[in-house]
């Protein structure tokens, strides 16, 4: 086996075209597994953890541009304001252990529908940020998740950061699972209103091939929250919207969960994450 | 490939090293120290917690080529020459060890939380050990005695 360790992301992009095949590794917490379970065995591998611009980020205004290899125990302790959605989606991953290699980046490079980066990002709406030798090019997070572990990267193409818009009004994530660590999502759910453009985002993990939008749930809630007197989230709209996220999603039956109990659980949760992030929404606005 | 890292701080070059192993190989089968310990290799069970660049990660989930000029801390390097590590005595005193498999994981993540919080709650213990795993003690005793040597490393002044 090949092992590459570049110091800078020119080097890293330089390698990936000549060896496209090339696994690359960050904080190696999903490619070890496969190592180490011989699930894996590439001929090439590429280090990207010594590369500091992907191990950092940076405020750009409305937005932050957080670097591919940035670990979820700093986007919870540095971006918690900026990014809450994100922040508490990386509070659940696994352990400390792993939320201190684990990272943004490698997340989308697994593209396992139950990531849980993946519902914040489609819920804020962001981009990700591809490079190769022949240039940059952003990805819709709309556009990113192809099917189960699948993405829409070319093999030359190395994800260098996310752009993220800060939060514009109160964001929640839940997650459903038998512990409160160590556990990959049964189902999950995240959420971010926007309160400048009158808008509601959401995204659904591990409840399809891919991580979803809930669109009808998002116009249901755009239309039917106070955005005048921010008045609170009642009941019944609280249960509309929940069918409406359950009737977006498209699970199966597996080893964590039926789809029913997804369906049923996913209904539940994102009532609540409605009336959360719409509470933090008027204590954001009262601010 | 020859590899060349800090461990317990003494510089070690370790040849014929293949560069997708783990870190917890490197350090059990080609240096001799055992005190990171194998159970599942994929990150589940926190046994082989070692500080990395001063941070807690899995040994088993860290390549060997990621650890080039990096410095490792390990269980073996925590006691001082007669004594041991305060928390290793809280877990000795506090009953905290019965088959000892997972206790040089326990003790590492300790140490990493009362590096950070001298006086943890019991929730954010909880939420700090949640990465390893015991078989044995019900986790009671491993919680007084992160407990115990919280106090005592107040007392100590060691923070
Ligand atoms: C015990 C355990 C618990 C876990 N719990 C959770 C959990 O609760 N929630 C969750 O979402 N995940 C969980 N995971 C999975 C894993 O931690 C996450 O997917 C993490 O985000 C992976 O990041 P990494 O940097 O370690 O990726 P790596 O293992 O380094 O890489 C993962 C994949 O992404 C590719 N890749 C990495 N960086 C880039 C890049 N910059 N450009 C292009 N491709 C790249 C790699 O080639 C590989 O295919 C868990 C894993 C373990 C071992
Ligand atoms: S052996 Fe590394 S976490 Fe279990
Ligand atoms: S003491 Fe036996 S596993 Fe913890």
């Amino acid at each position: 086996m090949e092992f590459f360790r570049p110091a800078t992301l020119i080097d890293a992009l330089a390698l990936k075209s000549t060896h496209p095949t090339a696994l690359c590794i960050n904080g190696g917490t999903d490619v070890m597994v496969e190592l180490n379970f011989d699930r894996k065995r590439p001929e090439t591998l590429l280090d990207l953890s010594a590369i500091s611009e992907l191990s950092e980020w940076s405020d750009h205004g409305d937005s932050i541009l957080l670097g591919a290899g940035v670990p979820y125990t700093r986007i919870y302790q540095e971006l918690a304001e900026e990014l809450p959605g994100l922040a508490m989606a990386s509070r659940t991953v696994g352990s400390l252990q792993i939320r201190n290699k684990g990272g943004v980046g490698g997340n989308l490079g697994s593209a396992s529908p139950a990531g849980d980066a993946h519902p914040p990002l489609l819920a804020s709406g962001a981009a990700v940020n591809v490079a190769s030798v022949n240039g940059t090019r952003a990805i819709d997070i709309n556009e990113f998740f192809l099917g189960p572990k699948k993405n829409a990267m070319n093999p030359e193409e190395i994800i260098t950061s996310v752009l993220i818009p800060k939060a514009r009004g109160g964001q929640q994530y839940s997650k459903i699972g038998t512990r409160n660590a160590m556990v990959i999502a049964v189902c999950s759910f995240g959420i971010a209103i926007d309160a400048n453009n009158k808008s509601v985002g959401t995204g659904i993990g591990s409840a399809g091939p891919t991580p979803l939008r809930a669109h009808e749930a998002e116009s249901y809630a755009a239309t039917h929250l106070d955005w005048v007197n921010g008045s609170a989230v009642t009941p019944e709209m609280m249960k509309e919207f929940g069918a409406l996220v359950a009737a977006a999603s498209r699970p199966i039956d597996d080893v964590r969960g039926t789809a029913a109990y997804r369906r049923h659980s996913l209904a539940v949760i994102s009532g609540r994450c409605l009336k959360w992030a719409w509470t933090s929404t008027q204590d954001m606005r009262s601010k | 490939m020859r590899l060349t890292c800090t461990v317990n701080g003494k510089v070690e070059t370790i040849d014929d090293v293949w560069p997708g192993e783990s870190l917890l190989y490197v350090l059990r089968e080609r240096m001799g120290l055992p005190g990171a310990k194998n159970a599942c290799e994929q990150g589940e069970c926190g046994s082989c917690s070692v500080h990395l660049d001063e941070i807690l990660v899995c040994a088993c989930l860290v390549a060997a080529g990621q650890v080039e000029g990096a410095e490792i801390k390990t269980v073996e390097g925590l006691a001082g020459a007669t004594d041991l590590h305060p928390v290793q005595q809280a877990y000795l005193d506090a009953g905290a060890v019965q088959c000892g498999f997972c206790t040089p994981g326990l003790i590492v993540a300790t140490v990493d939380l009362l590096e950070k919080n001298a006086d943890p709650s019991d929730s954010e213990i909880r939420e700090a050990l949640a990465g390893n795993l015991c078989r044995c003690t019900g986790y009671s005793k491993i919680l007084d005695a992160v407990r115990l040597a919280a106090v005592r490393l107040e007392g100590a002044g060691k923070h």
